[in-house]
């Protein structure tokens, strides 16, 4: 199987169409709509497979099809495919992850009055995303990253009546909204440097060496160099889409859309747009871009998984591990391995797609109670999705050798390990595996084991097929793809570099990272069950306090506020922002307002002279004219007298008189 | 003075003309004042005969034509203004002319 780039455009049209149907359908085309759609993207999946084929043979080779879009003054605006190992991967990750939570939503959105709607969102999602993923003009990108916040915002709202989700919806799309504008910007500056925005163009493409070359030799700006202030700038879009530090207030909310969105949001689409970006774009970064992203992605990395330590929503942990998990990943590209952060992308997005559909069997089963105090004991009434959970939480945790998220966190953290820059990152990474290990402790000690501890717990029972088979589907990824990139035999770091040939080597080599990683998870699981595990049973009620509470309830009062981080940004920008609406309120109603009174006034006393020379002059003449006109009228009316013998006898005299007239003057 | 026919069947027809006349004038009743307007045609058409009899010029029938057009003229208008006296009694009750004065200015 091979597929030309010329015919890439199909991966994302198919979803797309999709959309356009359940768009078109009436509201009872249920079934219509969702087989259309999970159709399209199972369709998408195989030409992602047939593309992936076709990278594989020439991974170094980045396959384009450039075409014109419009043409403006001198300026020509071109779009086009591209076809190298990262899109064919992530093509094929989107469109796999993507068809199992269509099946699962068949499942969990089966009682909603607006399923079709949520089918047509979804495959909207789905085509934004994949367009987003074969594009080679980052115009073309911007615009399918757009498609995908507004997707998103769709979809987080999708209970709208909540107001929580409609806040929810506002706040992820306007959160994402102020990164973009940095994407913009860095999209405007680069045109403008680079004079166009295709990312490979036979030795013409922003990516390329003429034009990586004049961007290095450009004058330097406030001791920042143009490059890397462009690549800051695009790095402010990931930012905001991938939930990094201090954007990532938006994710955790978007928690609020029902759980196959979050899945979708979290494993496959949305967070992994930002990291997907900045990979793509990474022949841009400097060194001091480089930098600046690590640092972030590993505050991100320690702050998400700090405060999941102390939340009680299970979606919302879920939540905030991705936002750690996205931190590695963005760190990985700051500490220069690419490859590394989509290693970690993928395994990240089957484990996590796992955990997030694991959580919707666990909600749908318990009647919608996500609170994990309301939980427990699940382990014994859903077997199937306990254990599939449970594998995506070592997954996660990376418990080592047998499961994917160790192979990929070790890989980053290799990384980080022998970057030339600060060290600052990997001590972080570290920190952040022994809390990824203790947050993960306990969401499974609270959730499976021990007793219910609501009626909601006590009668949960296991979802049928349609919702349990993509998570043992996922679950068995979930394991697999690890060995896809373990440093014995790299071969998807390999391909993912552009290399044919895989260089592999032994364990050995790096076995105190190993060993010290993995006492970091045993650190973590063991400092969770201490605290958690052993208290179980003699919690048998929601009200329990958390045993972290009572061991440091400030503390943990500020985790579960989330830092104060969402009462920060409202007494700073929320309030500087009130401020200059008050103002603008202000200057609009006195000064702006004021002026077109006036003008009001002007024109209403302009209207009233008018209106004053109409009556006094031109109405008096016609007045005047009208009442000659009338009495003339009437005296000509009073010969009309009604007297019929009046009549005849003027005609009488008339006679009389014509007589006379022609006897006297007769003859003459 | 000689007694020639024309002169004297002109006096006589200007004496029912007059007649007429007078009659149009001073009667109230609408009917009486038609009568009047009648005894006039009637003086008129005297005068075709009374031309055509003892006139200048003789042609064989050309009085008589013009008095039976004449006449059958006159039945028609007689049966239209009696049409419209029927209509002035329904309207006031009586056919008096003087009070048939709405149409005044």
């Amino acid at each position: 199987m091979s597929l030309s780039a010329q015919y890439l455009w199909v991966i994302p049209a198919l979803p797309l169409v999709a959309a356009a149907i359940g768009a078109l359908t009436p509201r009872s085309g249920r079934s219509l709509v969702a087989g259309a759609a999970i159709v399209a993207l199972a369709l998408s999946f195989f030409i992602s497979c047939a593309a992936l084929s076709t990278a594989l043979a020439n991974p170094a080779a980045h396959l384009t099809h450039n075409f014109t879009w419009f043409e403006l003054g001198n300026d020509t605006v071109r779009l086009g495919w591209l076809l190298d190992p990262l899109t064919a991967f992530m093509c094929t990750m989107v469109t796999f992850v993507g068809t199992l939570i269509f099946i699962f939503s068949l499942g969990y959105m089966h009682e909603d009055e607006n399923f079709k709607q949520f089918f047509c969102f979804l495959s909207l999602f789905a085509a934004a995303m994949l367009g987003l993923l074969v594009a080679n003009s980052l115009l073309l990108l911007f615009i399918c990253w757009e498609l995908v916040g507004l997707a998103s915002y769709l979809l987080i709202g999708f209970w709208f009546h909540k107001p929580s989700a409609a806040a929810a919806a506002k706040k992820a799309f306007i959160t994402t909204r102020i990164g973009d504008l940095g994407f913009l910007l860095g999209l405007l500056w680069l045109y403008d440097s680079a004079g166009s925005l295709l990312l490979y163009d036979n030795g013409n493409g922003v990516l390329e060496a003429t034009a990586l070359g004049a961007l290095g030799s450009a004058a330097t700006v406030c001791g920042l160099s143009v490059a890397s202030a462009i690549g800051l700038l695009l790095f402010c879009g990931a930012v905001g889409k991938s939930g990094q530090f201090p954007l990532h207030v938006w994710l955790p909310d978007a928690m609020e859309g029902p759980t196959p969105v979050s899945a979708l949001i979290h494993a496959a689409t949305m967070v992994a747009a930002g990291v997907f970006l900045m990979a793509r774009v990474y022949p841009l970064l400097t060194p001091d871009a480089l930098q600046v992203i690590a640092i972030i992605g590993a505050i991100t990395a320690l702050l998400g998984a700090t405060i999941a330590v102390a939340q009680y929503d299970l979606k919302r942990i879920l939540a905030f591990s991705t936002v750690s998990q996205l931190g590695y990943m963005m760190l990985a590209i700051g500490v220069g391995a690419p490859s590394a952060a989509i290693f970690h992308l993928l395994t990240h997005a089957f484990f996590k797609a796992l955990l997030f559909l694991g959580a919707g069997s666990v909600i749908h089963a318990a009647h919608h109670e996500q609170d994990i105090r309301q939980l427990g004991g699940l382990s014994v009434k859903m077997k199937l999705t306990f254990a599939t959970f449970a594998i995506g939480t070592m997954a996660l945790v990376g418990v080592p050798l047998f499961f994917s998220g160790f192979w990929s966190k070790e890989a980053i953290l290799h990384a980080a390990h022998a970057t030339a820059g600060s060290h600052f990152p990997f001590y972080a990474a570290l920190v952040g595996v022994v809390l990824t290990a203790f947050y993960n402790t306990r969401l499974i000690a609270e959730t499976f084991f021990g007793h219910g501890r609501s009626h909601a717990a006590e009668h949960a029972h296991e979802n049928s097929a349609v919702m349990t088979t993509p998570l043992v589907i996922l679950a068995f990824f979930a394991i697999a793809l690890g060995f896809l990139g373990t440093p014995v035999y790299p071969w998807l770091q390999a391909r993912l570099s552009g290399e044919t040939a895989v260089h592999g080597h032994s364990l050995l080599d790096g076995v105190g990272l190993l060993v010290l990683s993995s006492g970091l998870v045993a650190l973590g699981i063991g400092a969770g069950f201490a605290l958690y595990g052993r208290t179980l049973r003699l919690r048998t009620k929601a009200t329990a306090p958390d045993p972290l509470a009572i061991a440091a309830p400030r503390t943990h009062a500020f985790l579960g506020d989330r830092l104060k981080f969402d009462e920060l940004y409202a007494a700073t920008f929320g309030v500087v922002n009130t401020f200059l609406a008050t103002a603008s309120d202000w200057f609009d109603r006195s000064v702006w307002g004021g002026i077109v009174h006036f003008l009001a006034l002007l024109g209403e006393f302009s209207g009233t002279v008018n209106r004053e020379a109409d009556e006094q002059g031109l109405n008096a003449g016609f007045d005047a004219t009208s009442e000659k006109l009338r009495a003339s009228g009437q005296a000509y009316s009073r010969a009309q007298t009604g007297d019929a013998h009046g009549y005849l006898r003027f005609l009488a005299v008339g006679f009389v008189v014509l007589a006379l007239v022609a006897i006297l003057g007769g003859g003459a | 003075m000689s007694l020639d026919p024309l002169p004297l069947c002109l006096l006589f027809s200007s004496a029912l003309f007059c007649l007429g006349l007078i009659g149009a004038l001073a009667r109230s009743n609408t009917i009486l004042v038609l009568l009047g307007i009648e005894l006039m045609l009637n003086a008129a058409n005297l005068n075709f005969i009374a031309f055509w009899r003892y006139g200048p010029v003789t042609s064989p029938a050309t009085g008589v034509m013009f008095v039976i057009f004449s006449i059958a003229v006159a039945a028609a208008e007689a049966a239209v203004g009696l049409a419209l006296i029927i209509a002035v009694y329904r309207h006031q009750k009586n056919i008096r002319l003087q009070e048939a004065n709405r149409l005044k200015g």
